[in-house]
C-alpha cells in the first residue's frame, strides 16, 4: 500500500450518494463518521480502499462509503476480504462486521483470518444483540439477557472479543466506544497502519433492541472512572482525577489509588502494546466492570509476517527456481512421448 | 534381456493390479500405464480404492485396485473384465473373481495365501478352487520369499524388503507384455534420490520378477503393438491434473492471475494440490478453513480481478450453495468444480457417481442460474476447464464444471495442445469512456456487466448480495427485482450462442439414440461401436453443455425412434430432458453402485429396449 501523505482528502470525500438508513440514534452513525475521518487522514488513494461486509446492521456500511465495496453474505466477510487482499496486497481492505456476523455464523472465518495474520482491518460493531432480525441474543449477550429468543434469560456464557482474538494468535486488538469519535478515529488510523490482521471492537449502542447496554461503563458521566484508555508507553492511569491505576499483583491485575497505601505513580504499569507475549494483553482485554475499568485503546499491537506477503514471497522464490515459465513449458514437462 | 519365445499378438488387453491398500498397487498400475503410453499404446486407467488409508489388512474392504486397458487401436474405457489379474493376497481374488474374463491369467503371491489370510478373505481352504478358477492360467508365485531371497544380502530392514513385492509383480507383468524396465528404473532413481539403497532394492526386485516370469515358462508373452495415433507429443494425464491445467492455461490466455480457494475433499483434492504446486506459474492457492471460505475467498479474488476457481465434491458443493448465490448476484466470473462422488451425505467418498446434477442445476435459493458443463474423459477435463473459465470471464457469470471420481483418477494419453491453438479469452473490463461507471450496465449482445477492478481510479462502486438497480443502489422495487432476475436469466441463456451443437456418433437417424452426459461417454462409445458392428441401428449423443443446452437438441432427438438416457444415478438427466422436451419419450438405463457402467450392461439394456414394440 503506498502512503502518499500529499493526498488531501476530507471525510466527505468518502461519503457515497446513498441515503444512510440506520435508525436515528444508532451508534453506527458515529462509527461511520469516525471511519470517514480516519480515511481522510491515512494518505491512501481513495481507489485503493475496499470495504467488505457480511450481514447485519453494521454490514450496510460499505454502501455509505464512496470506495470499492462488497456487501457479502452472513459471516463470510473475512473470507471474502482474504481473497481480495491475497491477490492484491496493494489494496487497503476493511471488514465491517458485528457480534452476530463474526462471532456466531462467521466465527470460523474470523479466527482463521486472525491466525493467518492477513493484513485486513476488522471493525467489529458489538451491540450484544441481533438488530437486523429485530432483537435476539448474540454470542456477546450477557448471561441472563432477556430477548425475543431468550424470554427467560440466556443460559449461555458470552464470548469476550479480545479473549477470542488473542486466543486465535491475534497480533492487533483495540477497543473503543461508538460515541467517542476522536478515540475511534485515532484507533482506526493505528489499526490501518498496522501490518497484519487488526481487530477493533467498537462498543456500539443499538437504540432499539439493546439501548444503553454499554452505558454502565461508557456513559458520559461514568466513563472516566469505569474505562481506561491505554496508549503504548504511557502509565495505565484512569479516573476523573487520573489517580486510579493498574498494578500487577501476583498473576492478577489490581486497581490502586495513587497516594493510598504508599502507591506512587512509578508503581503503575506502563502499557507495552508491542510485547509479543500476550499474557498481560489478555488480562487487559478481559477487564470487566465493576472489578476493573474496561480497557479502551490499542491493547495489543505486535509485528509479524503477514499472510499475503508470505504468499507473494513464496511464489517469487518458486518462480526464480523453476524451469517452467509458461503453460507451454508446463504441458511439456515430465514424461512426454513423441509419436512420429 | 535373454531369449524371447514366440509372441502372441493381441489387439487389446485389460490388466488389473490388486492388493492391500498398503501394497502399492496404485503406483504399480501408474508405472505400467506410463510405460505403455511411452511405447505408444492407447490406454485408459481406473484406480479403485477404499476411503480408509490403511483398511484392515487382508480384508476385502481393504483391497485397492488399479486397472489398465491398453490397445493397438482406440481405447475408450478401462475395460470391464480383466485378461490378467495380479493378486497380492486372497482378498484380491475375492474382490476380483467376478471381473475376470474366462480363461484369464491370475498371478498371485502364494506366500500370502496363509490360513489366516484365506479366512480373512472369506474362504475356507483354497480361494482358486472355491472360486472355480482352476482352469484359468493360474501362476502361484512365491513373491514374498523371492524378494526376501533376492535382497537377503542387501542389509535392508524386513519391512523395506517387503515393500518391494509390488515391483517383483510389476517385473513379471513387464516380461509378459514385452516391455522395457528403463522407465520404472529411472522412476526409482528419481523417487529415492536420497535413499539410493531403496532405489536399488526396488530395481533388483523388478528385475527378479522379470527373470522369474521368463524362467517359469508358464506365461505366454503377449505383444500389443503401438496404436496408430495422430503424430505429435503426448503425455499421460488424469482428470484432476487436466482440470487444474485447463484453468492455468485459461488464466494465461486471459492475462489474469489465477486464484484457487478450496478445502480438501476426496476426490477433488488433486485439483487443489496441483494448483498449489504451480507457484512457478504464479497460481495463488488458498486452503480455506472450510468449503465456504474456499468459495468466498474466490469471490473476493474475482472482485479484485482474478480468474477465481473453487473445487470441491458433492457435500462441499452443498456447503458452497449460498456462496454461488452471491457470485450470481454479484455477476462476477467464478468457476466451481464439483468432482462428483457417491452420495448422499458422506456416501461413498472414493467411488464415482453422477448424482449431483440436480444440485448443480437447481440447488440454490431464488432464481439462480449458472452455466453447467460436464467433462467426458480425463483428458477433456482440460478443454472443459478452459471453456468454463472462458465462459465465466467473458459472460461475467458463475460456471459449474462437473467431473467425477472416475475422470478425476482415471488417466489416458493426451495429445498435448499448444497455447497458440487455444481460443482467445477477453475479459470485459469497464472502460474509461463509460464513466461514470455503472455496475450493472450490460453489453447489448451478451448481457454481461463490465468488470471494474478495485484500485482503478474513478470506478469506485458497491456490489453484493442484495437486489440492486442498474446503478448498484439497493432496491426493493418489485418491477426492478423482476427485471434483474430476467436479465441474469437471459444472460446465462445467451451462452447457447457460444457453444457447439450436440454431435451424433453414428447415423443421424435410427432405431435408438443412446444419450449420456459427462463421464459415461467412453463406455457408451464402445457400446455403440460394438452394437453397430453387430448390425444394430444405434447412435450416441453425449452432452458436455448441460445448461444452457445446445440449440440443436430437438432436431437430433426427433430423428430417432427411441431415446434412452444412460447415467450413473436414478435418472436426473432424463428428468431434466423431460422438463425441456416434453414431446419425446425417454427410456432410462441407470446404475448407482459407485462404479461406471460396463459395456456389457449398456449393450444388453440397449438390445432389450430395441426389442420393445
Amino acid at each position: 500500500m503506498e502512503d502518499k501523505s500529499d493526498l488531501k482528502y476530507s471525510p466527505k470525500d468518502f461519503k457515497s450518494d446513498q441515503e444512510v438508513r440506520w435508525c436515528p440514534g444508532c451508534g453506527n452513525h458515529a462509527i461511520l463518521a469516525s471511519i470517514q475521518k480516519a480515511l481522510s487522514e491515512l494518505g491512501v488513494p481513495k481507489e485503493k480502499y475496499v470495504f467488505v461486509s457480511g450481514i447485519g446492521c453494521s454490514s450496510r456500511l460499505p454502501y455509505y462509503m464512496n470506495t470499492y465495496g462488497f456487501h457479502g453474505i452472513h459471516g463470510r466477510a473475512a473470507a471474502i476480504a482474504t481473497g481480495v487482499k491475497t491477490v492484491n496486497p496493494d489494496l487497503s481492505v476493511w471488514v465491517i462486521t458485528g457480534d452476530g456476523d463474526s462471532l456466531a455464523i462467521g466465527g470460523n472465518h474470523f479466527i482463521h483470518a486472525i491466525r493467518r495474520n492477513i493484513d485486513i482491518n476488522i471493525i467489529l460493531f458489538n451491540n450484544e444483540i441481533y438488530g437486523l432480525t429485530k432483537g435476539q441474543y448474540s454470542p456477546t449477550s450477557n448471561k441472563g439477557l432477556v430477548t425475543k429468543t431468550s424470554p427467560f434469560g440466556t443460559v449461555e456464557e458470552p464470548f469476550s472479543v479480545g479473549e477470542l482474538v488473542i486466543g486465535a494468535k491475534g497480533k492487533f486488538f483495540a477497543r473503543t466506544v461508538d460515541n467517542n469519535i476522536n478515540l475511534t478515529t485515532e484507533i482506526l488510523v493505528e489499526a490501518a497502519r498496522h501490518k497484519g490482521t487488526s481487530v477493533v471492537e467498537v462498543l456500539q449502542n443499538c437504540v432499539i433492541f439493546n439501548d444503553g447496554i454499554h452505558d454502565v461503563v461508557a456513559g458520559k458521566d461514568v466513563r472516566d472512572d469505569r474505562t481506561i484508555i491505554l496508549r503504548h508507553g504511557e502509565p495505565m492511569l484512569f479516573g476523573k482525577d487520573r489517580k486510579s491505576g493498574l498494578i500487577l499483583e501476583g498473576l492478577k491485575l489490581k486497581v490502586v489509588r495513587i497516594g493510598e497505601k504508599g502507591i506512587k505513580e512509578k508503581d503503575i504499569l506502563v502499557h507495552n502494546a508491542h510485547e509479543p507475549n500476550p499474557g498481560i494483553h489478555y488480562f487487559l482485554a478481559n477487564m470487566r466492570y465493576p472489578e476493573y475499568p474496561v480497557a479502551l485503546g490499542v491493547i495489543r499491537s505486535v509485528e509479524g509476517e503477514t499472510y499475503e506477503a508470505a504468499v507473494a514471497e513464496q511464489i517469487k522464490r518458486v518462480k526464480e527456481k523453476s524451469e517452467i515459465k509458461c503453460v507451454d513449458d508446463l504441458l511439456e514437462s515430465g514424461t512426454v512421448f513423441v509419436v512420429e | 534381456m535373454g531369449r524371447k519365445p514366440q509372441f502372441i499378438e493381441k489387439d487389446e488387453v485389460v490388466i488389473r493390479f490388486s492388493g492391500d491398500s498398503g501394497d502399492g498397487m496404485q503406483l504399480t498400475g501408474t508405472l505400467f500405464s506410463d510405460t505403455a503410453a511411452l511405447y505408444g499404446n492407447d490406454l485408459a486407467t481406473f484406480p479403485d480404492y477404499p476411503a480408509e488409508i490403511r483398511a484392515p489388512q487382508g480384508t476385502v474392504g481393504g483391497v485397492s485396485g488399479f486397472t489398465v486397458h491398453l490397445g493397438h487401436s482406440e481405447v475408450n474405457t478401462p475395460g470391464d473384465y480383466a485378461d490378467v489379474l495380479v493378486a497380492m493376497n486372497p482378498a484380491a481374488i475375492k474382490a476380483n473373481a467376478q471381473w475376470l474374463k474366462e480363461g484369464s491369467t491370475i498371478i498371485y503371491d502364494s506366500d500370502s495365501f496363509t490360513e489366516s489370510n484365506i479366512r480373512k478373505a472369506g474362504y475356507i481352504t483354497d480361494p482358486i478352487k472355491e472360486e472355480n478358477l482352476q482352469d484359468y492360467n493360474v501362476i502361484a508365485a512365491p513373491i514374498t520369499s523371492m524378494v526376501k531371497e533376492a535382497l537377503k544380502n542387501f542389509g535392508l530392514d524386513p519391512k523395506s524388503v517387503l515393500r518391494t513385492k509390488n515391483m517383483f509383480a510389476l517385473g513379471m507383468v513387464y516380461w509378459m507384455f514385452d516391455r522395457k524396465l528403463s522407465y520404472t528404473e529411472d522412476y526409482c532413481d528419481r523417487k529415492f534420490k536420497n535413499r539410493p539403497e531403496i532405489a536399488e532394492a526396488n530395481k533388483i526386485a523388478l528385475r527378479a520378477g522379470y527373470y522369474y516370469a521368463e524362467t517359469i515358462e508358464a506365461l505366454t508373452p503377449v505383444r500389443i503393438n503401438p496404436a496408430p495415433i495422430e503424430k505429435g507429443k503426448y503425455r499421460n494425464i488424469n482428470g484432476n491434473t487436466a482440470t487444474a491445467w485447463g484453468f492455468i492455461a485459461a488464466a494465461e490466455k486471459a492475462g489474469l492471475k489465477l486464484f484457487v480457494g478450496s478445502y480438501p475433499i476426496t476426490p477433488a483434492t488433486g485439483i487443489l494440490e496441483e494448483l498449489a504446486a504451480r507457484k512457478d506459474l504464479g497460481v495463488i492457492s488458498f486452503q480455506g478453513e472450510d468449503e465456504i471460505a474456499g468459495i468466498c475467498s474466490a469471490i473476493g479474488a474475482s472482485f479484485a480481478g482474478c480468474l477465481a476457481v473453487t473445487s470441491t465434491s458433492g457435500p462441499g458443493l452443498a456447503l458452497k450453495t449460498e456462496g454461488i448465490g452471491l457470485a450470481v448476484m454479484a455477476e462476477l466470473p467464478l468457476v466451481i468444480v464439483d468432482v462428483q462422488r457417491g452420495g448422499p451425505s458422506t456416501g461413498l467418498p472414493t467411488k464415482t457417481e453422477q448424482a449431483d446434477l440436480m444440485q448443480a442445476l437447481f440447488g440454490r435459493n431464488g432464481e439462480c442460474p449458472v452455466v453447467v458443463l460436464a467433462a467426458s474423459t480425463p483428458t477433456d477435463c482440460f478443454h472443459y476447464a478452459y471453456q468454463a473459465a472462458k465462459i465465466a470471464i467473458e459472460h461475467m457469470t458463475s460456471v459449474l464444471l462437473l467431473s467425477d471420481s472416475y475422470l478425476a483418477n482415471g488417466s489416458e494419453p493426451w495429445h498435448i495442445p499448444k497455447m497458440s491453438e487455444l481460443p482467445d479469452i477477453k475479459p470485459p473490463y469497464a472502460r474509461k469512456e463509460n464513466e461514470p461507471y455503472i455496475p450493472y450496465k450490460r453489453d447489448e449482445k451478451r448481457l454481461n456487466r463490465y468488470w471494474a477492478i478495485p484500485g482503478t481510479p474513478g470506478m469506485e462502486h458497491r456490489i453484493g448480495g442484495l437486489e440492486k438497480t442498474i446503478k448498484g443502489t439497493v432496491s426493493y422495487v418489485p418491477e426492478n427485482h423482476e427485471y434483474m432476475i430476467k436479465m441474469r436469466d437471459e444472460k446465462v441463456k445467451r451462452v447457447t450462442e457460444k457453444i457447439p451443437p450436440l454431435n451424433v456418433y453414428g447415423d443421424e437417424t435410427g432405431d435408438l439414440l443412446l444419450v449420456g452426459w459427462g463421464s459415461t461417454y467412453g463406455h457408451m462409445l464402445t457400446s455403440v461401436k460394438e452394437l453397430r458392428e453387430e448390425g444394430y441401428n444405434v447412435s450416441l449423443a453425449c452432452f458436455n453443455y448441460i445448461y444452457p443446452l445446445p440449440s440443436n437438441v430437438r432436431d437430433v432427438f426427433s430423428k430417432f425412434k427411441k431415446i434412452a438416457v444412460c447415467e450413473i444415478n436414478l435418472g436426473q438427466f432424463a428428468n431434466y430432458l423431460r422438463m425441456n422436451f416434453q414431446q419425446f419419450h425417454f427410456y432410462q438405463i441407470n446404475k448407482v453402485q459407485g462404479l461406471p457402467f460396463t459395456v456389457k450392461e449398456i449393450k444388453e439394456n440397449s438390445i432389450k429396449l430395441l426389442e420393445i414394440k
